[in-house]
């Protein structure tokens, strides 16, 4: 069983990323004039349409390509003595340090905590009119899943088929799609959690949703 | 309580007049302003008596200084006055105009574009003894007083859409058509049928609605005023304005501001001025009939006498279209004539038309539309060359009369016959072949030559490009010669490596060899590698750019521009030979001020379309790019949209194949009409079409639309285009559309 308070004291410990930006190919790197503690934004807009802070440009055969930040955090270490060098390929430039938000730590520690039933084809899925009708009558967490339970339909080219559950019995803590949404194959379906662990579960998500101080 | 209504009165307009004149310092206005506050502070001390008096005075004093105000009102005043919530709209003109009417498509919210409303309409005279109604159907973009749903008169495509049905209901039933523009522009939605298809769809079919159109402007933003706008006789309302672009979008343009920024007012108010967008410039330069008189400072809904004014008008103006091009008409002429605009209903008119008369009034409406802005460009040509291009048009004519219709068709139906008569001979043949074979028992035996099982087995490559001779281009583009690399915008999603620009720009034609992206090339690789320029010929390269309106500073850019290309507009008008076939190609530059369309351009593409139709070649589009009407003609520039489409239209009928092929971004007015308009649309890979760029329908509808909203692949999936072609191909693409597609006039099959 899986010790979800030991995992958050661990988040807590470090609760950022750290993004290693390296060079995508070699070429003459140019920095534009960030320093280290500076605050960088990721992609933004709707689509993440608008690329994040511009942290440097490389030069090969007079082709200049800006590296953006591929998230918002703070730089925590900048390769000043590259300026103006040649480097190759690989070659890590800036670090940058990710603040996890909210959103994230839940995530984390549901994906660590839940089981996670996966699609097994890309199509579109439903539950099955029972589930469905018990989900929309008292919430998602009111389904107790077991072995070899008929969950959901698969449904693919007006072929229809019903898929079983397997794995641990429990309740469906999450789920990650709407009904008739067209779903990869290995994408996460729902989250189950053991019944026990349940109060557990949900006692830690809110010590996050309260606790958790977010750092910008 | 009547000197308290009275007082209330006079206080809305007094906030009218403030709001008309954005809040300007003026002495008449703060006059006004104490008088008003001074007479309410001493209402309570003097006599009733007294309080009538003064009362009656200062509304005569209102009176005075609104038509004081009147003669300093600038054209950004009278753009405030049509978009003030107490403006008239068409449901007054409804209630006021017209003696009975009933609603079509919905009333309100209850509709499917509420921002156009549809009606039937009557007007009821007294002929004689005789109670007379004559049907009209009026058509029109509602705004409300302010009804948030109505989208300001911003019209969806759906609601153009009903526009068109409607029109088409009234020319079933024989009966005229009014239209009413009160819009600031279409919005710009792409969804289907596409803002701008829509647009040139009902260009394209009211050029030939055989029934009197008559138009009505107050407020007359471009493509969307051009949805409706195409009529016989156009009538403009005194306060209104007609303009390619609204003020604030011009002065966005000029001032190049990003990231919603705002422009400051005086460069509104000099786009304005400078754009000519009032009635009196409208009038001027022939845009339009007649201005329809309104009261001081604009009408309001309770302005009756002004709508009187305006029945008679509108009367007037349906008995000229009929009498124009009836065929008894002595004496009502000889009336009509010596009436004045206010005596419009006393001439009595049936506006049922014979048939003759409505072909007769489908060509008046086209003269009337060709003749427009003749004089808002350049024509070097000498004297001597523009009496030879008339008489070598009638030449054309003759000889394709001849040689096409007369023995071509001829010709034709004789081949036509022999096939059939070889058909048959053919199946008879091939039956009694098979009674002979049966006896013998011998199975079928096949013989195919190895040259033709190549051709009907083997993929077709892009490097056997007619103009992909012996390795190269015949036109490779200067980037070509730097060395450096390119990396393709998809690399991220697609992994595409960088390309050495010799290899990208030279052997591959601007195409990444991995995704099959397009980088933009120049349109002289178009025009030498696909469509043989060297030894086409060009025509009526003498027709140059203006400025016609002279707007402030665009002589020098268009020196600018005329200096950076060596072109003399926009566009590039010539005939060509393509795997043996003639053609008519024009080309819209985008180096040229951004492909803008001017009157020159307009006007070269009319005449390009004649001259395909005289000589009965096909005529083909490429549009390398176009950013629209180019705003600082102002509606010099607009008035192309019907012109062109109305000439590609008269082609296209006279049984002419008209292709259309889309290259980088195609955005705005040309999209919305000429080349919107044609069955045959292709784009280029990598091509983004659309009615406003991203940056506009963020700007007008504060939605932010994705990335990928205008790319080709989603112009198809909406059915705007009817294919998307590889650059490399595009050659062999044309000679199979020349081959497979178009009308029955084409001579060259």
């Amino acid at each position: 069983m899986l010790n979800i308070k030991e995992l958050l004291e661990e988040i807590k410990a470090s609760p950022y990323d750290e993004i290693e930006i390296s060079v995508p190919h070699t070429g003459t790197v140019e920095f534009t004039g960030l320093k280290v503690g500076d605050k960088v934004n990721g992609p933004s807009g709707e689509w993440k349409e608008k690329p994040g802070t511009v942290l440097a440009k490389l030069t090969r055969e007079r082709n200049t390509k800006s590296i953006t930040a591929p998230e918002k955090g703070e730089i925590v270490s900048i390769r000043q003595d590259l300026e103006g060098q040649f480097v190759e390929a690989g070659e890590v430039l800036i670090k940058i340090r990710h603040f996890l938000s909210k959103e994230e730590v839940i995530q984390l520690i549901l994906k660590k905590a839940l089981f996670l039933f996966n699609a097994p084809e890309k199509a579109k899925y439903y539950f099955t009119p029972e589930v469905d009708a018990k989900i929309k009558g008292s919430g998602e967490r009111s389904v107790k899943v077991t072995e070899g339970m008929e969950l959901f339909i698969v449904s693919r080219m007006k072929r229809e088929t019903p898929l079983n559950y397997s794995g641990p019995e429990g309740l469906i803590y999450s789920v990650y799609f709407h009904n008739g949404d067209n779903v990869d194959a290995a994408q996460p379906l729902i989250g189950v959690c053991p019944a026990d662990q349940l109060k557990q579960i949900q006692e830690v998500v809110n010590r996050v949703q309260s606790e958790w101080e977010e750092v910008d | 309580m009547n000197i308290d209504k009275r007082i209330n009165a006079l206080a809305e307009r007094l906030s009218y007049i403030k709001d008309i004149f954005g809040n300007l310092e003026n002495a008449n206005i703060s006059m006004l302003s104490s008088e008003l506050d001074e007479f309410r502070g001493l209402r309570g001390s003097i006599s009733t008596k007294d309080s009538l008096r003064k009362l009656a005075r200062l509304e005569d004093l209102f009176s005075f200084l609104e038509s004081k105000l009147e003669k300093e009102l600038t054209p950004m005043d009278r753009v405030r006055i049509v978009r003030h919530p107490q403006r008239i709209c068409l449901t007054d003109i409804l209630e006021n105009v017209y003696d009975n009417y009933t609603e079509l498509g919905g009333l309100g919210e209850f509709s499917i574009d509420p921002s156009m409303l549809i009606a039937q309409a009557y007007i009821t005279r007294r002929v004689g003894q005789k109670v007379v109604h004559q049907p009209v159907m009026v058509i029109g973009q509602e705004k409300g007083h302010g009804q948030e749903f109505r989208n300001g008169g911003s019209v969806k495509p759906w609601g153009n859409a009903k526009a068109l049905h409607y029109m088409k209901v009234a020319q079933a039933e024989g009966i005229p058509i009014h239209t009413y523009i009160f819009t600031p522009g279409s919005y710009p939605v792409e969804d289907y049928p596409g803002a701008a298809q829509q647009i040139a769809k009902n260009i394209y079919e009211m050029g030939k609605i055989d029934v009197p159109i008559i138009s009505i402007t107050s407020e007359g933003g471009s493509g969307g005023a051009e949805a409706i706008g195409l009529a016989d006789r156009r009538l403009m309302l005194s306060h209104g304005y007609y303009s390619v672009i609204s003020p604030e979008g011009a002065a966005a343009i000029e001032a190049n501001l990003r990231d919603g920024k705002r422009v400051d007012d005086s460069l509104i108010a000099g786009c304005a001025r400078r754009l000519g967008i009032t009635a009196e410039d409208n009038l001027d330069m022939g845009y339009i009939d007649r201005v329809v008189q309104e009261p001081h400072l604009g009408a309001k809904p309770n302005s009756y006498e002004f709508f009187r004014n305006l029945r008679s008008e509108v009367i007037r103006a349906t008995n000229e279209v009929c009498i124009s091009v009836k065929g008894l008409k002595l004496f009502r002429a000889m009336a009509l004539k010596h009436k004045g605009p206010e005596e419009g209903e006393d001439v009595f008119m049936r506006w049922a038309l014979s048939s003759r008369a409505r072909a007769r009034l489908v060509e008046k409406r086209y003269e009337k539309f060709r003749t427009l802005s003749t004089s808002a460009y350049m024509d070097q040509r000498s004297v001597f060359l523009k009496m030879g291009a008339v008489v070598q048009g009638m030449a054309w004519s003759t000889k394709s009369l001849f040689v096409y219709n007369l023995v071509g068709r001829t010709v034709r139906a004789a081949k036509q016959g022999m096939e059939e008569i070889q058909a048959e001979a053919h199946l008879v043949k091939e039956r009694t072949a098979r009674l002979l074979k049966n006896k013998d028992e011998s199975g079928p035996d096949i013989k195919i030559s190895s040259d033709v099982r190549d051709k009907l087995l083997c993929l077709s490559t892009s490097d056997q490009s007619p103009c992909y001779e012996e390795g190269s281009w015949k036109y490779s583009s200067p980037k070509c010669r730097d060395d450096r690399t390119f990396s393709c915008p998809n690399s991220a999603t697609e992994g595409c490596l960088d390309l050495w620009a010799p290899d990208l720009f030279g052997d591959f034609a601007g195409v990444c060899s991995n995704c099959g992206h397009h980088f933009p090339m120049e349109y002289q690789w178009y025009l030498y590698n696909v469509f043989n320029y060297a030894e086409g010929f060009e025509f009526n390269s003498g027709i140059e750019s203006a400025n016609p309106l002279k707007y402030e500073g665009f002589d020098l850019k268009l020196d600018e521009a005329r200096k950076k290309t060596g072109l003399r507009s926009s566009c590039i008008t010539f005939e060509t030979r393509m795997d043996g076939i003639n053609a008519v190609v024009i080309c819209l530059a985008a180096p040229f001020r951004g492909g803008s369309v001017g009157a020159a351009e307009g006007e070269k593409i009319i005449r390009a379309a004649e001259r395909a139709q005289r000589k009965q070649l096909p005529l083909i589009f490429y549009a390398h790019g176009t950013a629209g009407i180019r705003i600082q003609e102002g509606t010099n520039g607009v008035l192309q949209m019907p012109r062109c489409t109305m000439a590609l239209r008269r082609y296209v009928d006279a049984g002419g194949l008209y292709l259309v092929i889309y290259d980088t971004n195609s955005y705005g007015g040309s999209v919305a009409s000429f080349l919107g308009c044609s069955p045959y649309q292709f784009a280029v890979r990598s091509s983004k079409i659309g009615f406003a760029g991203p940056r506009v329908i963020t700007e007008t509808t504060g939605i932010a639309i994705p990335p990928d909203y205008h790319n080709a692949w989603n112009a198809l999936a909406r059915g705007h285009i009817q294919g998307i072609w590889d650059r490399r191909e595009m050659g062999r693409n044309i000679g199979q559309s020349l081959m497979t597609m178009g009308g029955r006039n084409l001579y060259y099959r």
